[in-house]
């Protein structure tokens, strides 16, 4: 595409990572480009983690060629450029969120005032309060502020919004895209369709250590067209599975989940079979979810 | 407007913030602090004052150089081995090294820590044995005794930092205690050798708190009569020992 001229804020070529016998990255490549979000989308085990952990420094490539803005990741003026999110970070419970703001300000060279912190992350009241004494999503706010503290040009992200309800969902989505627009290039690794769906302008899918997919949303999006039906009730799963259009139906923790390709035949069947089927829940099935689903087609 | 940012950026700060959060945060957690600072003080006001039929004498001298290296020991082991293993469990290792933090800042911040706990530990006894249990020092002993135990951490931070690097966070106070508590009991931490069995006296050099104790006991005229130099090769032998396995060990675990 056009960004593919300009040099990328942070790049994997060809990455290979191997862990004993099992290969977690096998020749990825990856680009991110200032002004634009990148969701990395995948299974649990797709190799998500190895390629943060790469270009973040704390992995070394096996083969292949990783930069961050030019320099290898593990410079330190490198990662000056770098902001990010981890999936658990073990923040000191003990210290206060003023007080974590102005340790990790400190690493940086220019970073944002402690007021564009608040702003920005949604911490307001919060400085004085002790990290461990905040609820979760309060918590990720406070991670994400750490992440944006620095004025990085690179923002990692690494499923910022697991755990949080939909508002402060939303208010970091707000945030986020502010942030891109401002020109910093940011990697998001989400288990959320909406998320993805919502806020990248490119989606790169990986699965089993490799790429499957990448492109645009509307791009990705047209290979899912399935649907996740949820519901209690009566019904045999084993005799669902047999139905039109399902594609699987198991039991789950007393609920019956269903993966079909059209939702509405399906749910009118299920009504009519059983009177009194509760609980019913139609969903888009998972981008990754559904990924699975075709690269065990491929298989 | 970069440049001049630039320019102001001192990563010295970033040393002085991380060895200041890494005090407050422990500064912040009974369950470290109170056995910390507390049982020093406790043991000694118990063995060296109460049960100490004289004071001021040969008892309240040896047992005040041996709780200061007994407390000292305890901040180093548990402010390393303890925090390290829980950090490293819960992704604050991995976190740390992926922010810009200057390399070093959180070892150094944690040696900082420790010292800083010697020094209050080492006050706290200093008051208790100069008050209630009448040890008369020159000044120049008390002094000594101040910077063998600061100094003496770090050998102890080695230690703790190797432990840190090998065991689990929910197994490290465990772990920590089972070496720590012998190992004071065995170096004539809480009694003299010269009370304990004979099994036990012969075998105390083994222990490297057995040698910072000896270092302290010359201060005050109680030691075994070992050379100087023998003490401190040990200690920094095992520092250096302890430190390098601990390194490996931290960069195998990626």
């Amino acid at each position: 595409m056009s960004s593919s001229s300009i040099p990328a804020l942070a790049e994997l070529r060809g990455a290979s990572k191997r862990y004993g016998k099992q290969l977690a990255l096998d020749g990825v490549d990856l680009a991110l480009h200032g002004g634009e979000l990148l969701a990395l989308l995948g299974p649990n085990g797709a190799g998500k983690t190895t390629a943060i952990g790469l270009l973040l420094g704390l992995l070394q490539a096996d083969t292949g060629m990783v930069h961050l803005g030019g320099r290898p990741p593990q410079d330190l003026d490198a990662r000056r450029t770098v902001g990010l999110m981890l999936q658990s970070a073990g923040i000191p419970e003990t210290l206060k969120v003023g007080e974590l703001l102005d340790l990790t300000r400190s690493y940086y060279p220019a970073p944002r005032s402690v007021a564009d912190c608040v702003a920005l992350a949604g911490l307001d009241g919060l400085l004085e309060r002790r990290y461990g004494k905040l609820s979760g999503g309060q918590q990720r706010r406070v991670q994400f502020a750490l992440a944006l503290c620095g004025r990085p040009r690179v923002l990692f992200l690494d499923e910022p919004t697991t755990g949080l309800d939909i508002e402060a969902r939303q208010g970091l989505w707000k945030a986020m895209r502010e942030l891109v627009a401002e020109g910093c290039a940011v990697l998001l690794t989400t288990h959320y369709l909406e998320e993805a769906e919502s806020l990248a302008d490119r989606v790169v899918v990986l699965n089993n250590g490799r790429v499957v997919a990448r492109g645009s949303v509307q791009e990705i999006r047209a290979h899912v067209a399935q649907r996740r039906i949820r519901c209690v009730s009566s019904i045999d799963p084993e005799h669902i599975a047999n139905w039109p259009h399902v594609r699987s139906a198991r039991l789950e923790a007393g609920r019956i989940d269903i993966v079909a390709d059209l939702a509405e035949s399906v749910v009118r069947r299920l009504l009519a079979e059983d009177a009194g089927l509760s609980d019913l829940e139609v969903q888009r099935a998972g981008l990754a979810e559904a990924f699975i689903e075709l690269t065990r087609e491929a298989a | 407007m970069n440049s001049i940012a630039l320019q102001a950026h001192n990563p010295l700060r970033s040393y002085l913030l991380e060895a200041k959060y890494e005090f407050l945060r422990l500064w912040r957690t009974p369950s470290f602090v109170l056995p910390t600072l507390l049982f020093p003080s406790l043991f000694y006001l118990l063995f060296g004052v109460i049960l100490n039929r004289s004071p001021g004498g040969e008892i309240s001298q040896y047992l005040l150089a041996t709780y200061g290296v007994f407390g000292i020991m305890g901040s180093a082991l548990f402010g390393f081995g303890v925090t390290i293993a829980i950090e490293r469990e819960q992704g604050l290792q991995r976190y740390k090294r992926a922010l810009p933090m200057p390399p070093a800042a959180l070892l150094v911040a944690k040696m900082a820590m420790a010292m800083i706990f010697a020094s209050l530990i080492s006050i706290m006894l200093a008051v208790i044995a100069a008050t209630l249990a009448g040890v008369a020092l020159a000044p120049v002993q008390w002094l000594l005794l101040f910077l063998v135990n600061v100094l003496g951490v770090l050998p102890f931070c080695a230690i703790g930092l190797w432990i840190g690097s090998l065991v689990a966070g929910s197994a490290a106070p465990a772990v920590v205690n089972i070496l720590y508590l012998p190992m004071a009991f065995l170096s004539g931490l809480w009694m003299p050798l010269s009370i304990l069995p004979a099994l036990i006296a012969k075998a105390a050099p083994l222990w490297p708190s057995y040698h910072l104790a000896q270092i302290a006991l010359k201060v005050v005229g109680r030691d075994a009569g070992g050379p100087l130099w023998q003490h401190l090769l040990v200690l920094a032998v095992v520092m250096l020992a302890c430190f390098v396995l601990a390194r490996r060990r931290l960069q195998a675990a990626d």
